[in-house]
């Protein structure tokens, strides 16, 4: 699958390009989901599939930005089906999406307080309460 | 078939019979258990076994499981709890009339089992009082009926006025509960 990377200033220009330009047509938006790289430089991504469904042609779209500054346009304005997508990863990732009219979260309880999927945390909390190790002989 | 309960112990003689209340009690409630189901995941499916007609949970007298938490007098947790079905489980228990008995059927329900992760409640007695626990992952019909019989022995025993002592006050205020 071709795959490009491109600056996070220009997704939703380069998406709208995509979607209005008669010879491209990618007017479906098949997933996006976040990514986070601890290494090297703590970078959060957020990957794009799109699809052209009268050629069958799917490209892939990644963009990348510092976990420390995690915005990104919403593509809500453009494709529907982004609403949920970007809810989801905002949920696990923290990826704030301007513009989203409704970002909350969608799948984990409301006052889970993290962003489980990043990769920050340590495998085994010392710190968790609600484990009980008598249950599994490790306590 | 028809089984008759063994009469509780107590003084008998020519056209009398005394016992306490309580064993009068604990012997009719024993035997008319309405559990309400509260299935998940694939402990539900054992349940399932275990209602039907090989397994037979009606011998014991728990021939109409309630989906109605306001008859219920037995709730019957089987399965992963998510945190956020956490709060509706909590609901359903709280709905449920005195006196109420709680089963966690498996080890998601009684311990979050495998799921040792953000998103799954680490055994329900996190957030309800649980009675028995049933291990298997997932149990066979036989340990849910076992986990049954254990109930029945904890209602049969139970004194009348159990839910009005302290003890019990004590310990649904330590869930926050009332």
């Amino acid at each position: 699958m071709f795959t490009i990377t491109v600056k996070r200033e220009s997704i939703l220009e380069l998406m709208n390009f995509l979607y209005r330009e008669n010879d491209l047509a990618f007017t479906f938006l098949t997933d996006l989901t976040g990514v986070h790289f601890p290494h090297p430089n703590d970078e959060l991504g957020v990957v794009y599939h799109l699809h052209n469904l009268p050629s069958n042609f799917r490209l892939r779209i990644k963009t990348f930005f510092p976990k420390s500054d995690p915005q990104i346009n919403s593509l809500t304005s453009l494709f529907a089906s982004a609403n949920f997508m970007e809810r989801e990863t905002y949920d696990f990732f923290g990826i704030i999406f301007l513009g989203h009219p409704n970002l909350k979260r969608i799948l984990n309880v409301d006052d889970l307080g993290y962003f489980p999927m990043r990769k920050e945390y340590a495998l085994e909390d010392p710190t968790r309460t609600d484990k009980d190790d008598t249950m599994f002989g490790r306590g | 078939m028809v089984n008759t309960a063994e009469a509780p112990a107590g003084v008998e003689g020519p056209g009398f019979f005394a016992t306490s209340l309580d064993k009068v009690v604990g012997l009719a409630r024993k035997h008319s258990i309405w559990p309400l189901p509260f299935a998940t995941s694939c402990c539900g499916i054992e349940f399932m076994a275990t209602m039907a007609s090989t397994y037979d949970m009606a011998r014991f007298g728990a021939e109409r499981p309630s989906f109605s938490p306001r008859q219920a007098d037995l709730l019957m947790v089987m399965g992963t709890i998510a945190k956020k079905m956490g709060p509706v489980l909590r609901q359903v228990y709280e709905q449920m009339a005195e006196p109420r008995w709680v089963i966690a059927v498996g080890a998601c329900a009684s311990s979050g089992g495998i799921f040792d992760t953000y998103s799954v409640l680490q055994g329900i007695d996190k957030i309800i009082p649980v009675d028995v626990y049933v291990p298997g992952c997932p149990p066979r019909p036989e340990q849910i009926l076992d986990g049954l019989m254990r109930i029945q022995d904890l209602v049969e025993n139970e004194p009348t006025r159990r839910r009005d002592s302290p003890e019990y006050k004590a310990l649904l205020a330590s869930y926050g509960i009332q």
